[in-house]
């Protein structure tokens, strides 16, 4: 199947995507990468009247330092975050999460933004950003404003992101030298996560001193493991899986196809466990 | 309408196009570029893929309007007058096909990965391919042939960004 018809709208700058935006209002659909939008308009589940695309909006694409954060713009791609030396270095978790998303040729198009605003609760990215305290920066017609991840994520498919607004960078603070892993459990090649788990650990010879945890699809948000980082700071690194077995407390995960809710909760210890001792392994 | 204008496959078009064209179908039926496919058109099975500015993208999931003033090289692209491209020699001497749907897709992705990866290792072949459905499942002369290609003579021209110069 082919898209309905829209009106089609390049801007250059944020103001005029902005503009765009306010002038098109409920049937405005903002495009940033596409490789979730363009399936979803080909299947017809949504028909906007004007997609406003923010492929050559400058300013948008990039990483940069700014002083203990790091900074990625929204259209930055997943394949430029996924291989970025800053990030690696200050962010390993979301280097890692970004390399495990869809496929090679979806990474070259898809960006961070565009995958944090559709808030697919499958999606690889909500719970690395979520694990790593990032801040997103949100512009609207009355300025900049900046939400917490935690704030940011409000249900399926939802964000704080508000009509009329762009979410324009995603702000990490550095966790520089913290071990990493992103544990992705899928049946098939290249598709979503039945449950993933993101795990960052500050580890000190053999001694886990802060953990933070980040879940995929364990709910209609990604969600944080509060229960296991309590539990393993102070642990040994070799010796995770007691503090990992309350990862689905607190957790309402879906029951689908792929699996019910309680199959997800036991994959959510055991993928924990998992992630855990891989990300104290370095 | 909106008038895009392209580099496809080392020629320079320019076209009104419908907003809502996709790429795989602005190269078929606009300019006839018919070794594209469309296999799943779900964003799947990879068989369209084409790389833009130099890297593998899926021309389902992308508009036409996307690539304007953007350079694009599909499979009809890569050999040139002295003969095949060395990815589809290779694909040619290691049996990498069954029915071929898939193939030209394949080898667009097989030429990516080793853009990314010179000297892979069969899991990075693997991974790179992980876009890409081949439902005869002929998976392992495909990885045979990437690997092969990768060792073959003037293995390091294997870059679509060299084609049409």
């Amino acid at each position: 199947m082919i898209p309905s018809s829209f009106e089609y709208v390049a801007p250059t700058s944020v103001e005029d995507a902005l503009a765009a935006l306010a002038e098109a209002g409920d049937e405005g659909k903002v495009l940033a990468g596409g490789q979730s939008l363009l399936p979803v308009l080909r299947m017809r589940l949504n028909a906007p009247e004007k997609v406003i695309d923010l492929g050559r909006v400058e300013g948008l694409r990039g990483i940069r330092e700014d002083g203990d954060t790091i900074v990625i713009g929204a259209m930055t791609t997943h394949d430029e975050v996924a291989n970025s030396e800053l990030v690696k270095e200050h962010a390993a978790l979301l280097a890692k999460a970004t390399a495990e998303v869809a496929d090679p040729q979806i990474r070259h198009r898809g960006t961070l933004g565009g995958a944090i605003v559709h808030a697919d609760p499958a999606g690889d990215l909500g719970a690395p950003v979520l694990a790593l305290d990032a801040e997103m920066v949100i512009a609207g017609p009355g300025g900049e404003r900046t939400v917490a991840a935690k704030d940011f994520f409000t249900d399926l498919f939802e964000t704080a992101v508000g009509d009329g607004e762009l979410l324009t960078a995603i702000r990490i603070p550095k966790h520089t030298g913290w071990g990493a892993h992103y544990e992705k459990f899928v049946r098939v090649a290249h598709q979503w996560s039945i449950v993933g788990v993101a795990a960052t650990v500050k580890a000190d010879g053999g001694t886990i001193s802060e953990a933070k945890i980040g879940l995929t699809n364990m709910g209609s948000t990604p969600l944080r493991a509060a229960s296991v980082e309590a539990a393993l700071a102070g642990k040994s690194a070799s010796d995770v899986a007691d503090a990992c077995s309350s990862a689905a407390d607190g957790t309402n995960p879906p029951s689908d196809l792929n699996g019910d809710a309680d199959y997800r909760r036991h994959l959510a210890t055991v993928l924990t466990s998992r992630a855990v001792a891989a990300a104290a392994a370095g | 309408m909106t008038r895009i204008t392209v580099t496809v496959d080392g020629a320079k078009y320019s076209d009104d196009v419908e907003p809502r064209t996709l790429l795989v179908h602005y190269l078929r039926e606009t300019l006839g570029k018919v070794g594209t496919v469309v296999g799943c058109d779900t964003s799947n099975c990879g068989a369209c893929t084409v790389h833009l500015d130099g890297r593998s993208v899926k021309s389902c999931n992308v508009l036409a309007v996307q690539v304007d003033g953007h350079e694009v090289t599909t499979i009809e692209g890569l050999a040139t007058e002295a003969g095949l491209h060395p990815m589809q020699e290779s694909f040619h001497e290691h049996h990498a096909l069954q029915c071929g749907y898939c193939t030209p897709g394949m080898i667009m992705q097989a030429i990516d990965v080793l853009n990314t990866h010179p000297d892979p290792t069969e899991e990075q072949i693997r991974l790179g391919l992980e876009g890409n459905l081949c439902r005869c499942t002929g998976y392992h002369n495909i990885v045979k042939a990437v690997a092969a290609a990768a060792k073959a003579p003037g293995a390091a021209a294997v870059s679509s960004s060299k084609v049409g110069d």
